[in-house]
């Protein structure tokens, strides 16, 4: 037993001087993040490194675990991957360490925009940017003669024509699963009609207004060419349909274009005619209804500075320009160095480009999340009005934030 | 038996469950007795990716001081139970005031989400619960008759549906009622209304988690029926027989008096666990249209900001409900037990 | 016996006989389909156009030549390596049962024998323990646990496994130990036995049956579990159903959902394997008394 773990280890390094790039490292490296296929390609790029333990738990359930698992002391988990709707719980319960001696030591090669600051210390390296846009069928706009629709209303034109010349009866998909996906939907669409969520400096909500009640009446207008289900649809199942070809035009994110363009569990015709624009605006405002978001690691705060070295290096290490080759590069939309932007990535960078808004990284944002997931429901079935469903959102996310002291 | 031999078999047990239940379920209740600490903000330049903005953040240091005063948290009492996720008595004490008749003050009550989903919850254990033990009755009756070589086979299928895990059960069931999986295409044309979608309506939404919940739990009814139907007593069955009982005066004066302390049993169980429905929940993605205590419990747990207090407070306010509802029959336990003693 | 075939009128049987039919189909038909569907490809099974496409595999036809394949079960054992998990299982379910039954006989035992009000109380208790949501239980486990590096092992999940079901473990047997005569044991102790040894001698050998069905029920809680397992084992522990509900995730990639698909098919053999084995004395394990009224 104890030869083959030599035998192995020697493999590794062995592996590691061919590579150009070593990875040595002297620590403890115990990795918690999602599941999709970028992060898997940086959990493997991190297990490369010689000379410690590397571990990686990559779940959907990360978010249940990842501040228990770092609160410990030592903490179980040294690194955590999250975006920047979940830093900012990593942050609340100040279980993450600014990496700014790190960064002087091992990130020369980290570009500016890949460091997360927050009060002028770098809290997280981000590794992928993500955001919502427009896919549409190509095909099926040019037998309606209709341009790729810049805004929410002339998609609903489009959805109009193309329902009424009978091509599709439910033409437009969208992520709308009560829950998280609609809550994001909402978001999007509320930052397209210019909306704000909280007032300035404080915690105190302020969504029922003119631009909430907007929000939700588009979200209701786009539904009627949505299947009837919709409430049921994650992007799953959006992405599902798409591939069905049910679908002509949808809201989708730039993460999922890459795989909805294999024939593998679609059509060549579909697949052919798969094509992307930037997200679009709402009401004549100027702000894409979209948000931006990255993906990036921290490091935890109650580990050894030798373990919080050897994971900084690691993850460095699994960053690295060379992790992207032919299967890496269009699974996301990487802010490493020598990244090239396959096609798919053009949604997302004309959403950067465009001024779209970061989804937001304040402390209760999450809060009004959950309560948006819960309480839209029954808005979008036509059982209240917009208005109920703004003032229930409120008061949901009001004993929410006093419960969690955001609020007094 | 006495004390002391009555504690040493009782100790593993007694640990197991004190350490892994009662512990927790202190650590629950003092959790929803307490609201987190006043966060101190500030206001800091956060950059990334995407550019830099004024964002608000909290102040670890000052706010690092008030928990080290307090590490608990700040003292709630019963506040977190009165808020609008909870028993919500201010508002609903609002909505008696501004509503004229009960359906306007119902239709206001159940719009918040404790009581929406406490309907949700008694609608289904009081649907399920007995429509559960009936048919459990009813298959272990009917398999009891079958020939001794079918009964393997058949009670392994009629397992089937407790062993597939209800995550996956439901997710693969989910597909097959989708306007456009069998089921669903099938109920479609049994309806002629191929418009017909069980996942966009609230009350076939309903209809659907109950049937589902009725075909889970019932293989649990079926087996503890089927067993205690083997032990019927031959003799009072034979008596009946000579007496000239039918069929159903059979099953009516001695099957069903043989089995009642089973349906005690089962009734007891299945109110408890569909109280606490919440898989098929998920698994159908139906909060749309249903939710129940446990899913406010895991919804409240699964945000990228977990509400432990409210969670907890939930956890409570459905142990109370469980121990309300089971009350009839913990008495009569109770007067059993006193009359044995 | 009893009420059977001896004198059953030919409707009442045909009546019967077709009642079973029908909840059998009722009871296997979910499965069935699924077990023909783990041969397809997810574009068939899921099929969003038509879904006789899952039984003619049109697409399956389409892309591997031939309306079977095996590929769901390939890259569920082979590639994602779902035998550590089947492992992990029966590891679990193994000391799940043996620890819950040890534990809960003895304590189930000694709630029958004793008089005292406390009995009530402590089955009272137990109940409530019992309506406990496990969401709950289980998210507070979790900072100790890590403060005490005892997450993400089998023995911590097994443990965890028992104590929460031993309220059921003992209200069962409890109630089964009941029907056993107290003379036997009471005969016993007057010739000399200690209360352990009139256990051990006269009470075990005649409990086997309603412990056996009390075992059946934590094995298929050890073997279902997803709200501990999932949440309390680390990936290179995983159990069979966490480990399923980990190909479907988040983002679903393709291909994955058929990997699910075939190991629930997988991962329900063994149980039928095993109630055929234990078909007999599950029925008579009930009949000798759990539940005897």
């Amino acid at each position: 037993m104890f030869l083959k773990k030599v035998a192995t280890a020697g493999a590794f390094s062995l592996m590691a001087t061919a590579s150009y790039a070593a990875c040595d490292i002297d620590g403890r490296v115990s990795i918690v993040g999602n599941e999709f296929p970028a992060i898997q390609t940086v959990g493997k790029g991190a297990q490369e490194c010689a000379g410690g333990v590397v571990k990686a738990n990559l779940t959907a359930d990360h978010q249940k675990i990842n501040v228990a698992g770092m609160q410990g002391d030592p903490a179980e988990y040294t690194s955590a991957i999250i975006a920047n709707s979940s830093i900012v719980a990593l942050m609340n319960e100040d279980v993450i360490r600014p990496l700014d001696d790190l960064v002087a030591e091992h990130g020369a090669d980290l570009k500016p925009n890949q460091m997360i600051t927050i009060d002028g210390k770098v809290m997280a390296v981000a590794f992928m940017a993500n955001a919502q846009h427009l896919v549409y069928r190509k095909d099926v706009l040019a037998e309606i003669g209709v341009e790729p629709p810049k805004t929410y209303e002339e998609l609903l034109d489009a959805a109009k024509m193309i329902k009424d010349k009978g091509i599709m009866e439910y033409p437009v998909g969208g992520a709308y699963a009560a829950g998280w996906n609609l809550a994001q939907e909402f978001t999007n669409m509320y930052i397209g009609y210019d909306g704000a969520f909280f007032k300035p400096g404080t915690a105190e909500v302020s969504i029922n207004n003119e631009s909430g009640i907007a929000a939700l009446n588009m979200m209701k207008s786009l539904s009627a060419y949505m299947n009837p289900d919709f409430l049921t649809h994650d992007s799953n199942a959006t992405s599902a349909e798409w591939k069905a070809g049910n679908v002509a035009l949808m809201n989708m994110w730039g993460s999922r274009v890459g795989p909805l363009t294999e024939t593998e569990g679609s059509t060549q015709e579909i697949v052919d005619n798969t094509a992307i624009a930037g997200p679009m605006t709402v009401g004549g405002g100027e702000t894409p209804a979209t948000t931006l978001w990255w993906d990036g690691w921290t490091v935890a705060k109650n580990v050894s500075d030798e373990d919080a070295e050897a994971t900084f290096k690691a993850m460095m290490h699994a960053i690295r320009p060379d992790i992207l080759n032919e299967e890496t590069s269009p699974q996301a939309v990487w802010l490493i160095d020598g990244y090239e932007p396959t096609d798919a990535a053009a949604g997302v960078f004309d959403a950067a480009e465009r001024g779209s808004v970061p989804y937001p990284m304040l402390p209760f944002q999450g809060l009004l999340h959950t309560a948006l997931g819960a309480e839209l429901a029954d808005f979008m079935q036509g059982k209240e009005s917009a208005e109920q469903a703004l003032a229930d959102t409120e008061a949901a996310y009001i004993a929410a934030a006093k419960e969690k002291g955001f609020l007094q | 038996m006495k004390h002391k031999t009555f504690f040493w078999f009782f100790l593993p047990t007694a640990l197991a469950m004190l350490l892994f239940i009662a512990l927790p379920l202190v650590s629950i209740v003092t959790q929803s007795l307490y609201t987190a600490h006043e966060q101190v903000f500030k206001t800091v330049e956060n950059c990334g990716p995407f550019g830099c903005k004024q964002e608000t953040t909290i102040d670890q240091e000052a706010t690092a001081a008030l928990r080290d005063e307090k590490p608990m948290g700040k003292w709630a009492g019963a506040q977190i139970y009165m808020d609008r996720g909870h028993l919500a008595v201010n508002e609903v004490r609002a909505a008696w005031r501004s509503s004229d008749s009960w359906g306007a003050f119902l239709s206001q009550v159940s719009n918040f989400p404790f009581y929406s989903a406490l309907a949700f919850t008694l609608t289904f254990m009081f649907v399920v619960t007995p429509l559960c033990i009936i048919l459990g009755f009813a298959i272990a009756v009917g398999v009891n008759s079958l020939h001794r070589h079918l009964k393997g086979l058949v009670i392994f299928f009629s397992l089937l549906p407790m062993i597939v895990t209800p995550l996956i059960g439901s997710l693969i069931l989910f597909w097959m009622i989708d306007s456009r999986g069998i089921l669903g295409s099938g109920i479609q044309w049994l309806f002629d209304d191929p418009n017909l979608s069980l996942k966009a309506s609230t009350g076939l939404t309903w209809i659907m988690l109950m049937v589902y919940g009725v075909w889970h739990s019932a293989p649990f009814a079926f087996v503890v029926f089927y067993a205690g139907l083997q032990t019927l007593p031959q003799d009072t069955l034979e008596s009946a027989q000579i007496d000239g009982a039918t069929r159903w005066q059979q099953i009516r004066y001695v099957v069903i008096p043989h089995l009642m302390p089973l349906v005690t049993f089962v009734a007891l169980i299945q109110m408890m666990d569909n109280f606490r429905v919440f898989e098929p929940i998920v698994g159908f993605n139906a909060s749309a249209h249903a939710t129940s205590l446990s899913w406010i419990i895991f919804n409240d747990l699964g945000g990228e900001t977990r509400q432990l207090s409210a969670a907890a407070a939930t956890s409570v306010l459905t142990v109370i409900g469980v121990a309300i509802l089971l009350s009839p029959v913990l008495v009569r336990t109770w007067r059993d037990f006193n009359e044995k003693t | 016996m009893s009420l059977s075939s001896r004198k059953q009128p030919l409707g009442l049987r045909i009546f019967s006989v077709s009642f079973v039919a029908v909840w059998l189909i009722l009871a296997a038909f979910p499965f069935v389909w699924t077990l023909w569907g783990s041969f397809k490809v997810e574009l068939d099974f899921f099929s969003k156009a038509d879904w006789t496409n899952a039984i003619t595999g049109a697409r399956t036809i389409a892309e591997k030549g031939t309306a079977f394949t095996a590929d769901g079960y390939r890259g569920a054992w082979v590639q994602e390596e779902f035998w550590k998990a089947a492992i992990n299982t029966a590891i679990v379910c193994l000391f799940v049962v043996c620890t819950s039954l040890t534990i809960g006989t003895l304590g189930g035992y000694a709630l029958s024998r004793s008089g005292y009000r406390y009995t009530f109380w402590l089955l009272l208790a137990a109940l409530i323990f019992r309506a406990i949501p496990q969401l709950a239980l289980v998210s507070g486990y979790l900072l100790p646990f890590f403060q005490w590096n005892l997450w993400g092992i089998l023995p911590t999940t097994i443990i965890v496994l028992v104590a929460i079901n031993q309220p059921f473990t003992l209200w069962m047997l409890h109630s089964f130990f009941q029907k056993i005569p107290k003379d036997l044991d009471e005969s016993a102790k007057v010739d000399g036995c200690t209360q352990f040894q009139a256990f051990r001698l006269v009470i075990i050998p005649v409990m086997w049956p309603g412990v056996i069905t009390t075992g059946l029920f934590s094995f298929l809680l050890a073997y279902n579990d997803f709200q501990v397992t999932s949440m309390l084992l680390a990936k290179e522990n995983q159990t069979m159903v966490p480990k399923i509900a980990s190909f479907l995730g988040t983002t679903q990639t393709e291909g994955n959902v058929m990997f699910a698909v075939a190991s629930v098919v997988s991962a329900t053999a063994p149980l039928f394997i095993l109630v055929m084995f234990f078909q007999r004395q599950i029925v008579s394990g009930l009949t000798a008394g759990a539940v005897k009224g």
